[in-house]
């Protein structure tokens, strides 16, 4: 039915529309063509110029309508620092190409409406002049070179990579269908490689794990942006074509499988200085419609969007960007776990479960020391007793896994550092199993440990290996937290 | 076969029995021996003048199409909370209709289907197609005075290339998975992983076939008008007494000749990457829970192949127009263009340049910063040429005579529109500021109005013009009118406020904008647009209203030389046959542009230079 009525009023319009026409020829053919055609060109030449009022009036309407919007105007300045001059160079650009806008759209429809032909006049013969020909061949010249000049200054500047020894926060945005990874260094400030056939559920980005730099690198879901901070992004895609735009920094590069880009800013503002400056206009003091309690300038947040075409999902590609002082930056950099360790560490996907890191052997030394030193000074028989947290048995046997040497060397280390100490090695158990078995596993591995430590230099003469079995729990034996807890290995300081 | 001249005789046709040139057209028995049957005349034509109409109609057909789909993504934009159901009967299962609600959306997928062939079928199969395919093919065996095209046969499979690439794109809008939706630029890896997109998968099989087919189209025709150009300009007819359209056409031409072929190679490339295993635009992708195997390409390398096109092919665009534009302007101003010479410099120049500006659609595309400079420079000085055009547009009409046609009046609305759109050119041309403006709705703005309704003018422009020559009937004026002021105005109502959505950083090729709060300030604003839209596109039906009534019923042509106008074209009867010239084909004394000289309104270019008169075109 609507349809047909579409249709309907489609012909309606097209017998409407042939009807003008024949009338228009008929009157023609009264009135004279030559008679018609002086009419009509002063008609339509009264048109021209009424059309060029209008049109300049709409320019020049909904430029100042809109001035609030506009790059570099009202409040959308840059909150980048390479991004004012972009800005500036846009305003200059916008003030040259205005005046020849309007110097030649008045004379197109000013030429048009003041020679609009009459019967009878002449128009004048003027094949050329080569004077106006090279004038206004130098004008837009003169005016190209200062802009072209200007241009490549600011984005020379703007597109340099950063000095070898700048100091420099490096980050890096992988682009994927449909969404951003954002990674982040971590506290040495550096980012592992990554490998696009490593990437599976437990490792969204393919980080290799043999690399260090991996480590304490942290992903995160927003980006958050020390301000007066350099920054570099690193920026690559994952499966298709991706942008990493920033429109409030004026900040935007394609993302590119295979072929990491970057971007080096500044950001200038907070997030909270930025919403300040919003609140000076009335655009933003109306009540933002996703949530009528607050103002727009409230709620505002910078945000990365995908500029380049990427799929069904490209327009929802938005992450939130804070940029927040420095201060608020560490300590929510802090507080970020790094990926691998709370992800991937000591799982069978690290490929370096059987071995510890240079900074984990330094903690455990520490923690080891601590424990060692606390036992020395305590007075209490009872409170002489450390537990070697990190030693591990083979499941129901007694071979010592391979992170248990680090813990045991320590222990190594200790005794020869301080001859006169001597210890008592005790394995204990969980209750579950038989007990006899029990006692005798936690004797062997008692004496796998001292096995160990003998190898390692220590005399044997100041090493007891005992099994206490199930007979000494420290926590409960009804869950498995409880359980792991009573299966451990501890020394006791018998003389030092 | 004294016969054959039907009109009474004028003093062109005497001009032309006296200083003619007696190829014996007469022997050959009219022209052409298979003027037998109806398809022989009106379908397998091998007369340009047919086959330019067949350009004509089909583009006409393909510009609805692809109007009425930036329609429907138009509503999507504007009137994202208003239900589609209605379009359920149309679009089938790309309307989503939520159970609940009853509220019918547009799917994503199809709404970048419809982004991406709007822009493939506007660009390629009306702008390029239906424009150049058009006017070259009617104009120049007519304006340089030739029979026909250098080879008609090679002219007649042009078209019906083109034809079976419409048919091949066409059928690729019906299927399961929908036609290709990765925008017309169609980069890899998004339009060579059928993973990437559904529409990458059977719908970029046909995109590339038609594509391919649509590149045979352009050099078939391309080298035939060169030829044709060079070799078979009638006696008289040097280079500097060319009007502006053929050298126009003629530049226009070389450019494609010299640039569409690399886009085919792009896509010969995409198709292996897409089913040979090759990788010469993939490298380490990871899609669809899997790391692919192709590794080493590089996608920045097909958008260098295809901005190698893709750049001269907005000048493939605009010169065809640019060309008619000159040629109306003049006949209509009763007024030698301005500048002649300089115009035939600056379309050489444009197309030298448009040759070594194309990475400045890649700015933002990770290409090494450096070499951005050199973009830029060319980029810049592009607009130098191109501002001497206007400037010479400008003074032509300066103390003229203008005649108020629908053709002028659009060819005055062409150069108010290559103004608002090539000035924005400047900015985005300029790297540091396309920084911000790259892939906003600036750019959207800028390239519809200067490439977009600027050649859409200049065809309009030339319909209008050239309808007596093609049909022996004339458009109605009036509607013409009205279809100029309803597409001026509206044209600028659209696009004119994308600029302020793009400056404010709001991206193209959104399916909406409340995803961020950035972007979602213009509700209004794209209710307005989208409103604007429909009612010029509902102008436009004015125009194909006009255009087939008047095929029938339109006013009779009863002089030979409408316009006044002093090219070859109407020098030949009102509805020339096959051959153009019934007699002998005419020579040329001068350059196409004695208007208003020695007190005359105009001289045609039969008429000999009189007893120590100096040919306008030496200068």
């Amino acid at each position: 039915m609507t349809g047909l009525l579409a249709l309907l009023s489609v012909i309606l319009i097209a017998i409407i529309a042939v009807q003008i026409g024949k009338v228009s020829e008929l009157a023609a053919k009264i009135r004279g063509e030559q008679e018609m055609q002086d009419a009509t060109n002063r008609r339509q030449g009264n048109y021209m110029m009424i059309f060029m009022i209008l049109f300049l009036v709409f320019v020049i309407g909904i430029s100042v309508y809109y001035q609030n919007y506009m790059l570099g105007f009202g409040p959308h300045k840059s909150a980048s620092e390479h991004g004012s001059s972009l800005d500036s160079l846009f305003k200059v650009t916008t003030f040259f190409t205005g005046i020849v806008f309007f110097i030649t759209q008045i004379l197109t429809f000013y030429f048009a409406w003041r020679y609009r032909g009459r019967h009878g006049a002449k128009a004048k013969f003027m094949p050329h002049d080569n004077k106006l020909e090279i004038v206004w061949t130098v004008i837009p010249a003169v005016v190209m070179t200062f802009l072209v000049v200007g241009g490549l200054d600011a984005w020379n500047e703007v597109m340099a990579d950063i000095k070898p020894d700048e100091e420099v926060l490096e980050i890096e945005a992988t682009g994927f269908q449909f969404g951003w990874n954002l990674r982040y260094p971590g506290p040495d400030g550096l980012i592992g490689e990554k490998n696009f056939r490593m990437i599976d559920a437990s490792n969204p980005l393919g980080q290799n794990w043999k690399d260090e730099k991996n480590v304490d690198d942290f992903l995160a879901t927003e980006l958050v942006l020390p301000v007066g901070q350099k920054v570099r992004v690193r920026i690559t895609a994952q499966d298709v074509l991706h942008n990493f735009y920033l429109p409030q920094f004026r900040v935007k590069m394609d993302a590119v499988p295979g072929m990491p880009t970057y971007f080096v800013f500044t950001p200038t503002k907070t997030t909270e200085e930025y919403r300040m400056e919003l609140r000076k206009y009335p655009e933003y003091n109306v009540p933002d419609p996703n949530d009528p309690e607050k103002m727009l300038w409230e709620t505002f947040d910078y945000e990365l969007a995908c500029a380049e075409l990427c799929g069904k999902g490209h327009y929802s590609m938005r992450r939130l960007v804070r940029v927040v002082s420095p201060e608020e930056y560490a300590d929510w950099a802090a507080t970020q776990p790094s990926y691998y360790l709370s992800n991937v560490r000591f799982t069978d996907a690290d490929p370096n479960k059987d071995k510890l890191f240079d900074s984990e052997i330094n903690a455990r030394k520490a923690e080891f020391q601590q424990g060692l030193d606390q036992a020395l000074s305590a007075t209490d028989a009872a409170a002489k007793r450390v537990a070697l947290k990190y030693v591990s048995f083979t499941t129901g046997g007694a071979e010592l896994t391979p992170l248990s040497k680090y813990e045991l060397d320590n222990l190594a280390e200790a005794m020869s550092k301080n001859a006169a100490m001597r210890v008592e090695l005790a394995g204990h158990t969980d209750s579950e199993g038989d007990d006899a078995m029990n006692l005798a596993l936690s004797e062997e591995r008692a004496t796998a440990v001292q096995a160990y430590l003998v190898s390692k230099g220590v005399d044997a003469s100041r090493l007891v290996a005992r099994g206490y079995g199930e007979t000494q729990p420290t926590d409960t034996n009804d869950t498995e937290a409880g359980r792991a807890n009573n299966r451990r290995t501890e020394f006791r300081i018998l003389a030092q | 076969m004294a016969t054959v001249v039907t009109t009474p005789r004028t003093e062109e046709d005497v001009l032309i029995e006296q200083l003619g040139y007696d190829d014996h057209f007469h022997d050959h028995h009219d022209g052409d021996k298979f003027r037998s049957n109806f398809l022989t005349t009106y379908v397998f034509s091998q007369d340009h003048k047919i086959i330019a109409k067949q350009f004509l109609i089909t583009g006409m057909f393909w510009a609805v199409i692809g109007g009425l789909m930036s329609l429907i993504f138009r509503l999507q934009l504007g009137f994202p909370e208003e239900s589609m159901a209605w379009l359920k009967p149309v679009l089938g299962k790309w309307i989503e209709i939520n159970p609940d609600s009853g509220m019918g959306s547009l799917s994503p997928e199809f709404y970048y289907a419809l982004v991406t062939m709007h822009g493939t079928i506007i660009v390629f199969f009306v702008l390029t197609a239906g424009l150049s395919g058009t006017f070259s093919n009617l104009l120049i065996p007519l304006q340089v005075g030739a029979r026909d095209m250098a080879s008609p046969l090679l002219n007649m499979m042009s078209y019906w290339f083109f034809f079976l690439a419409g048919l091949v794109m066409f059928a690729s809008l019906f299927l399961s998975t929908g036609p290709f939706a990765g925008g017309w630029t169609a980069y890899p890896p998004l339009s060579a992983l059928p993973q990437a997109s559904s529409g990458s998968g059977a719908g970029m099989t046909l995109w590339l076939v038609s594509l391919v087919f649509f590149v045979v189209s352009v050099l078939l025709g391309g080298i035939n008008y060169i030829t044709t150009v060079l070799n078979l300009r009638t006696k008289g007819m040097t280079m500097w007494r060319l009007p502006l359209t053929i050298w126009a056409f003629f530049i226009t031409a070389i450019i494609g000749l010299l640039s569409f072929p690399v886009l085919a190679s792009a896509f010969f490339l995409v198709m292996f990457d897409r089913g040979l295993g090759t990788s010469f635009f993939l490298n380490e992708i990871y899609i669809g829970g899997q790391a692919l195997d192709h590794v080493g390409g590089s996608p920045v390398l097909y958008q260098h192949l295809f901005w190698f096109l893709g750049h001269p092919e907005v000048y493939i665009i605009i010169l065809p127009a640019m060309g008619i534009v000159s040629e109306v302007l003049s006949v209509h101003s009763r007024k030698p263009i301005f500048g002649y010479k300089a115009m035939v410099f600056s379309i050489l120049a444009i197309a030298f340049l448009s040759f070594i500006v194309w990475a400045h659609h890649m700015f933002m595309s990770g290409v090494n910063p450096f070499i951005s400079n050199f973009f830029v420079i060319f980029t810049l000085i592009i607009a130098v040429p191109s501002a001497v055009k206007v400037f010479n547009w400008i003074a032509t009409m300066y103390g003229g005579n203008v005649r108020f046609t629908a053709a002028s009046m659009f060819a005055i609305g062409f150069v108010s529109m290559f103004i608002s759109g090539g000035l924005t050119g400047i900015f985005l041309g300029n790297s540091a500021i396309d920084i911000q403006l790259h892939d906003t709705y600036f750019v959207v703005a800028h390239f519809h109005i200067v490439m977009g309704v600027a050649a859409f003018f200049g065809m309009f422009a030339g319909v209008y013009h050239w309808f007596p020559k093609m049909y022996g009937r004339f458009m109605n004026e009036t509607l013409g009118k009205v279809h100029f002021w309803g597409t001026i105005i509206g044209a600028y109502a659209i696009f004119w406020p994308m600029h302020y959505t793009g400056l404010a950083g709001v991206p193209r090729r959104y399916y909406r904008f409340d995803t961020f709060q950035t972007f979602s300030h213009f509700d209004e604003l794209n209710k307005f647009i989208t409103i604007a839209a429909i009612v010029t596109f509902a102008f436009q039906l004015l125009l194909v209203i006009n255009f087939f009534y008047s095929i029938w019923k339109g006013k009779k042509v009863t002089v030979q030389n409408p316009w006044g106008a002093t090219t070859l074209e109407w020098t030949t009867p009102i509805r020339p046959g096959h051959g153009n010239w019934p007699g002998k084909i005419p020579a040329v004394q001068r350059w196409a542009y004695d208007y208003g000289k020695d007190g005359k309104e105009f001289i045609p270019q039969i008429q000999p230079l009189a007893e120590g008169e100096a040919d306008g075109g030496d200068h």
